[in-house]
Parts: structure tokens; sequence; C-alpha cells
């Protein structure tokens, strides 16, 4: 398998080949204000290389912050027609109930609320009023509404209103981009509606985007099929990103960690990826980041994406350094390192100035930190390694010491020894770990569901089928998957044992047919 | 009847569900949709005041609401404000007059804003009172119960127009146990309203003063989030509480037995606990919490788990491995604390055989 990956970062574009274990080259470039640029120049550098072009290449793989992005900054968003089934449930808090109403007056074009959905137990909630549904969509034809986002009530546990409204609003929008909530998230129907919401109003920028980046791959002369990275390290076809946006949100952080796994080897590790002006710190475990459980603000919308559960915090190689080296961050220089930390001639003291001085790092003119007091120097490395060390230990779950994994450019400042790590592992192409990752990535499946009167090992392996099937159905090759996660919680109140499954299983992207 | 109130702002709402998921003590349900629904409900011009227990006539009607069931269930149902409105109207009509005011069963959890939503609606003053002062899973582990008044009549309301009414009932155990059956027909949420209360009843038995409470609670965590100072030292030194325990979640075991969430969490010491460990017991609420295996605080006393940096409560059910927490005591309201209380809701009433012995200095009346 020969695969390209490319991270569409803020400040760089990075693409890797990797062929079977192997990266084979790397390139970093300056990323470009249409996105598009960037990618074909990272792609044109790459192919400089004749063991790049000398064989087909099978696939490429994309991270990008684009989409989130656009929400946190409220551009290119398009208006989208809600539609809520669950009447008389949920009456007084209508969709975009919760959403700062800036955003929302750019996202709300029209709401509906319509009987129908399910009880926790698949028994139906109310019958579902088709000619409601009928006459929402003829609202949203008529406001000429091109986006609509369906939510229903324990659709998780049985999505068949949402599926059945759906081929209504079509009939009404031929062209509709429909987002429905159960294919986006859990249980908790204010957060899976604000995520159809969000996803529906990322559809045009999303079908533009990924256009765009398919034209890029055409043009750089490329024939291999397009994925897209999704937050929890795998990936899905570029033509089904295009239709759930959302689910790349976070595709940069995580792949900068499963790059770290698949560079170093190791499955189970802490990871600090240091980039100039913040340090992520996360956990892999079987080579995958430990997901965040509860409640994810994106652009103050509550949502439950499936995200890394990354601590950020303000240290990197364009840190300030002040108070004589007591303080470190949160300030940093940025991306004009090259024009005001000291080595290159500015004067602002920062992190890499002090591992110049320290002869950890070489970069600019070293001469110009030679005269710093090396108890300066020693505070703001101690200050530096404690922020790492403290926050290892609060990302940690595990008693037992870890292996932690180095990675970004700032990664200098990661000490050799850290307290309740096993040892400190640092691994060439590691400044490009996230591209790394993108290209690695795999095609997952996950089930989130209530079984009820199962003893918890049958529930386990009901749950366990289906997510499998779903992972198939992603275009996983069956003969690859493997379990990743399994979580039981049983339910207060509910009776006959009622137990919430949540199951993720993964595998290599089935060979094209 | 009318009496002096104060209104309840909409900022006081805002203190009051984040005062009242930390009074929950692990359960109640995360106040939130209630919060929502009081945005809205505030949005559109209604307000809410408050009034002082003690203002109540002796012949005074109180409902006494509260919004029964799996909270996962109202993740997905959401709740609407009209719902608890409608349980009290079905019990003004049962028992042939209208009612003076509305009170909280329990201040812990989202049940401190279901008076809130029906007094919006209803246009009567809320009661600065519940009958728990905490959280509690049980109908028979409040005040009212623990001074033997009268268990019925309950009204019940789901949002598709059912209703029912639990007419009568030899005991509160009786209550829990009919009221809990048609609860779970209904799809395991339902809005009650309790057996409604006399204003002699609320100031002989009633919990008072505890809306105001979780209010300046709330206040108090807000402020020092705003300011970056220790949320945690906020909340002790707002309730009198005592830091029990400092460290990370190292075993969750959940099991559900008729119908609730039971089990034990694990913490591992961290700074000055380091090596001890804390074990912590819960029916949805925490009820016991061991120190290296002897007991170090036990209901009622309130047992707080906090995030460790925000000071926000972390519940029974999103409790989870890895997390850094603080754990915490309130003191209980004395009422909890008499020999007739423990059988309620002291440590054998949840099947521990410990004796109760409260973290605090005893409380002299």
């Amino acid at each position: 398998m020969r695969r390209i990956g490319i991270d569409v970062g803020g400040t760089n574009t990075d693409a890797v080949l990797i062929a079977g274990n192997r990266v084979v080259r790397s390139v970093k470039t300056a990323t470009t204000a249409d996105v598009n640029g960037g990618i074909l120049a990272a792609l044109t550098a790459l192919s400089r290389f004749p063991e790049v072009t000398a064989q087909p290449v099978d696939a490429v793989m994309i991270g990008t912050t684009h989409f989130i992005n656009a929400v946190i900054q409220g551009r290119s968003l398009n208006r989208v027609g809600a539609l809520r089934i669950g009447l008389p449930a949920g009456a007084s808090l209508p969709p975009f109930c919760d959403w700062p109403p800036a955003l929302a007056r750019l996202v709300l074009g029209e709401v509906a609320m319509v009987e129908g959905g399910h009880d926790y137990d698949g028994r139906p909630f109310m019958p579902l009023d088709r000619r409601a549904i009928a006459a929402a969509a003829g609202r949203f034809a008529e406001r000429g509404l091109k986006a609509v986002a369906i939510s229903s009530v324990f659709s998780p546990i049985d999505p068949s209103c949402e599926t059945e409204a759906a081929a209504i609003v079509r009939e009404a929008i031929p062209d509709a981009a429909i987002t429905c909530s159960h294919e986006l998230g859990r249980i908790g129907l204010l957060e899976r509606e604000n995520a159809a919401l969000m996803n529906a109003a990322l559809a045009e920028l999303a079908r533009d985007t990924i256009a765009a980046f398919e034209r890029a791959i055409a043009d750089s002369g490329l024939r291999a099929p397009l994925y897209i990275t999704q937050n929890d390290g795998t990936v899905m076809l570029a033509a089904h990103a295009m239709r759930q946006p959302v689910l790349s949100f976070a595709s940069g952080a995580t792949n900068s960690m499963r790059g770290a796994a698949f560079l170093s080897g190791i499955a189970d590790a802490m990871v600090v990826d240091v980039g100039g002006t913040t340090t992520d710190i996360g956990q892999l475990r079987h080579g995958f980041p430990r997901e965040a459980n509860g409640v994810v603000e994106i652009g103050g919308v509550r949502t439950l994406f499936r995200m890394p559960d990354l601590l950020s915090i303000g240290l990197g190689g364009g840190s300030h350094v002040e108070d004589g080296g007591a303080t470190v961050g949160p300030l940093s220089v940025g991306h004009r390192l090259t024009t005001e930390a000291l080595v290159f001639g500015g004067d602002r003291l920062t992190t890499s100035d002090v591992a110049v001085a320290a002869g950890l790092l070489k970069l600019g003119d070293p001469a110009r930190v030679a005269s710093l007091d090396p108890d300066l120097v020693a505070r703001a490395l101690a200050r530096a390694h404690a922020m790492v060390e403290e926050n290892v230990d609060r990302m940690k779950t595990d008693a037992a010491p870890l292996p932690l994994i180095a990675v970004g450019g700032g990664a200098f400042l990661i000490p050799e020894t850290v307290a309740g790590v096993s040892r400190v592992v640092r691994v060439p192409h590691g400044d490009c770990a996230n591209a790394v990752g993108a290209a690695i990535a795999q095609v997952s499946g996950e089930i989130d569901q209530v079984f009820q009167g199962l003893p918890r090992a049958d529930a386990v392996a009901a749950a366990t089928t289906l997510a499998q099937e779903r992972a198939v159905a992603a275009g996983a090759d069956a003969g690859t998957l493997q379990t990743i996660e399994v979580e039981d919680i049983p339910l207060a109140y509910l009776p006959g044992n009622a137990l919430r499954v949540r199951v993720r299983v993964v595998g290599d992207i089935a060979a094209a047919g | 009847m009318s009496y002096p109130t104060t209104p309840i702002s909409l900022d006081d709402i805002e203190s009051l569900s984040v005062g009242a998921w930390i009074l929950g003590t692990g359960g109640g349900g995360s106040p939130y949709l209630g919060l929502l629904n009081m945005r809205a409900l505030y949005a559109e011009g209604r307000t809410v005041s408050l009034m002082d227990p003690f203002d109540l006539a002796d012949d005074a009607d109180v409902a006494v609401v509260s919004n029964m069931g799996a909270p996962l269930v109202g993740q997905e149902r959401l709740t609407d404000s009209r719902t608890v409105a409608r349980a009290v109207e079905i019990m003004a009509r049962y028992q042939g007059r209208p009612f003076h005011a509305v009170m909280s069963l329990e201040i812990g959890g989202g049940n401190a804003i279901q008076p809130l939503m029906a007094a919006a609606h209803l246009g009567i003053p809320v009661v600065d009172a519940d009958c728990m002062g905490r959280a509690f899973p049980e109908a028979q582990m409040t005040s009212f119960a623990i001074g033997d008044l009268q268990p019925w009549p309950l009204s019940m309301a789901d949002c598709r127009g059912q209703e029912a009414i639990v007419a009568r009932v030899t005991s509160w155990k009786w209550m829990e146990r009919l009221s809990r059956k048609a609860c779970v027909e209904l799809g395991s949420v339902a809005s009650t309203c309790k057996a409604p209360r006399t204003g002699a009843e609320v100031k002989r038995w009633g919990i008072h003063h505890t809306t105001t409470k979780a209010i300046r609670l709330g206040q108090a965590v807000r402020e020092a989030q705003r300011r970056h100072a220790d949320p945690i030292a906020a909340i002790l030194e707002a309730e009198g509480g005592l830091r029990i325990f400092a460290g990370k979640v190292s075993d969750v075991a959940r099991r559900t037995t008729e119908g609730f969430l039971r089990g034990t969490a694990t913490i591992e010491g961290l700074d000055g606990e380091r090596g001890s460990r804390m074990e912590i017991a819960f029916q949805n609420e925490w009820a016991v919490a061991w120190r290296d295996g002897v007991p170090a605080v036990t209901t009622p006393d309130l047992i707080c788990v906090l995030n460790a940096v925000t000071g926000e409560a972390i519940g029974t059910e999103t409790l989870r491995y890895g997390q850094r927490v603080a754990v915490i005591a309130l003191p209980a309201p004395p009422v909890l604390m008499t020999p007739k209380g423990l059988d309620h809701v002291g440590p054998r009433a949840f099947g521990y055989d410990i004796e109760f012995r409260s973290v605090f200095a005893p409380v002299s009346e």
C-alpha cells in the first residue's frame, strides 16, 4: 500500500508518502489562503523525488481544520431548515435554543417540530406525522433552503423516523443536502441535533472544499481515491466526508497522535506535541487517541462529537520567557519566531533562544544568546519541564509508567526524564507526525445503544456485530476488523437491567474492487 | 392570600443551576435543560419570585414538585416547563382548590429548577425550601417522610397528555413502589406533584432556605471562576464544607440493581494524599466514602466529587477513569441527622452497617 498523507494546518501544509510501514519522503510547504494551492504545492514538492513517482499511489488522505474554523469564525456557512421529530416532547426547547445568537442568526433558516420519535426501548413514542413533515418540507422549499437537518427523539436507538422524513424532504427539495442526526451522534437530543445543524450549515462549504481537494489531486497528476481524516483517527471517502464535514473537526490533533504511534511503533503511550504556541497532550490507547467523554463546545455550541481528549497548554517553541526564567508562556511570538526571537536578531526572549543557549537546539545565530545568564536558562528549562510533567500526569489514566512520544517542532522542550513516564521517545519525521497520521488512518464503525434483558456479554456481542457492520459499510476490509473500545454503563431507574453499550471497531481500508 | 416575595433574576437562576448540581452529590440529573427552559420563559417576559417559608399561613396549600425518572431519558425527551405545571394543575383539580405556592422536592440537581418552571406558568411564588436539602434516590428519603406526614396523593403527567393519580398508599415506601411503576410505563420520565403540604407542615418539616443557599453557592463558584480563583475553596467557604480527599479516579464499577445506578468509585490520592486511597459507594448519589478502608464520610453528610480544576460537580453517571477530582463534604440539614432521620437516610438505609458520624461538629439546635 502506498499512501500520501496531507495535513493542512494553519501555518504549514505537510505531505508524506508512506509505503507499507516506511515513510518514503516528507515535505513541508506554506499553507495558502485558498488551501488548495498549498496542497498542490506540497504534492508538487513531493513528486520531485523519483521514488515517489516510481509507482502509483493507492490513496490520498487529507486532514484539515477548514470546517471547524468556518464555524468558529462564522464564515462560509449556509442557512438550514431544522426539522425535529418528537412532539409533544421538547416543544419548549426548539432547535437552535442554546446556540449563541450571532451564530444562530447566520444559520437558522426555518424551524419545524412534528410528532413522532421513539422511547429508550424502541417503542414508538408518538405516531410519525408524515403530513406535517411534508408541510415543513414545503416551507423549506419556499424559503429556498437547500440544507436540512433532521433530528428525532431516541434516533440512535431507532433511526426510522429520520430516514423516512429524509425521503419526504427529498421529494420536496430533490437537491437538498440532508443531515440525519443519528448518523452523527449519540444519546442526548440537543447535542446530537446541534451536530446535525452544524453539519448542514457546512454543506456548501464541504462540497466546494472537497471538490477543490479533488481538483488539486487531479491537477497534480495523481490518480488515487481521496479520503478525509476524522476526529477519531480514521478516514472516510471524500464523497462521504462531503456529507459529514463535522466529523473531521479535530482531525489535526488526532493525526499527530496517530502519526506518533506509527513512527514509534508504540500503541499505548502519552503523546506530547509541542508546536510554536501550544502543546497538546493526549493519551494513545491501542494506537488511537483516548476520546473525550462529555460535552464539547464548538463556537459556543454544545455537541457530543467524538473528539480526542486533549489538554492544550500555553507552551511552545515561541513562548515568551519572563521573570528571569520563572515564567514561560502562555504568550508566544508564534509564526514571528524568525523575526522576533533573539537568535534571529529580534529582542524577545523565547524558549527557542533558551534551548539554543543550552545547546539543545541549533537555530539562528547562537552567538546572540551566548551571554544569557546560565541560571536563567536553567530556570526557564526547568519551568518548561515542570509544565510538561505536571500536565502529562494530569492526562495519564494509568498508574503504571507509560512511554512518552515527543513530537512537533518544539519537542526539544520535553525533558529526557518525566515523572510517571518510563522513557521519552523521539522519532524521525516527528515534525510531520500529523501528515503521517493522515496517511495511516483506518476506517471505523461505532455503535452506542441501550440493550435490555440481555446478559452483559450478549449485549456487548450484539453491539460489536452492529459496529462491525457499520465499519464494513464505511469501506473497511472485514478481515482486518479489530475492536478497540468497549464501554458499558448500566442506566439508573430504567427497568430490566438496561445497559448502554458503546463499541468501536476499526479496520484497514478495503482494496478498491 | 398574598405573601411578601422577592423576584428571582435570570442570573440567580444561572447560579442556582450551578449550586444545585453541586448539592446533587453526584445524582439528581443536570439542571442544564431546566435552565434553558427558564431562559426561554424569561425571554418571553415571564418571571418567578421567591418567598420565605415562614411567611406561609398555616393553612396555605403548597405543591411539592419533582421530575421523576432516568436522567438519560430526559436527555432525549428534553424537559418541557409546561409538563410540571400540568402535574400541579392535576393535583389542584383533584383536591378541589388551587395552590398558593410551589416548592421543590429536592434542591440537588435538576429538580431545583422544576418549581420555578411551574411557578412561571402558574403565577404563584416558589417557597425557599425543599425536603431533602440535597438529592436522594427514593420517595421515603425526605424530611416530610421523616416527619411521618401523609404520603398521598401524588399526581403524575407525561408530555403526551397521560395523567395518573396515586390516590392512597399505606406508607412512603408504597408510594415509591407504585409511582415508580407508573413512571416506567410512561417511558421512565414523568413530572410529579407529590402529596400537598400545608404551610404549617412546610414550616415544621421543610428544609428551609435551600433555594437561596444553592443560589449563593452557585454565585460563589461563578465568581471564583471569573476571578480565576480556586472554585473549590469558594464552595468550602460558602457552605462551611471540608476538603476530604484529592486524587485521580482509578476505577469505577457500576451496576444497575432494582432500577438504580449503584457502584463504587476508587480514587488514588495525589499531592498530600499520595499513598492513600478513597472508595466511594453510590446509589445514584454518593453514599459512603472510605479512606484506606475506614469510613470517612457517610450519608446524610453531603459527599461531593468535583473537577479538581474547575470545581464543577461530577455525576455518578459521568465519573470516569483518570479524572482528577477533589472530594469534599458539606453539612447535612439537622433533621436528616436525628435518629428518625437516620432511619430514612443514614448509612443503614442504603445497606451499609455503619454508624453515622458527621465529619462536622454536632449541630446544637
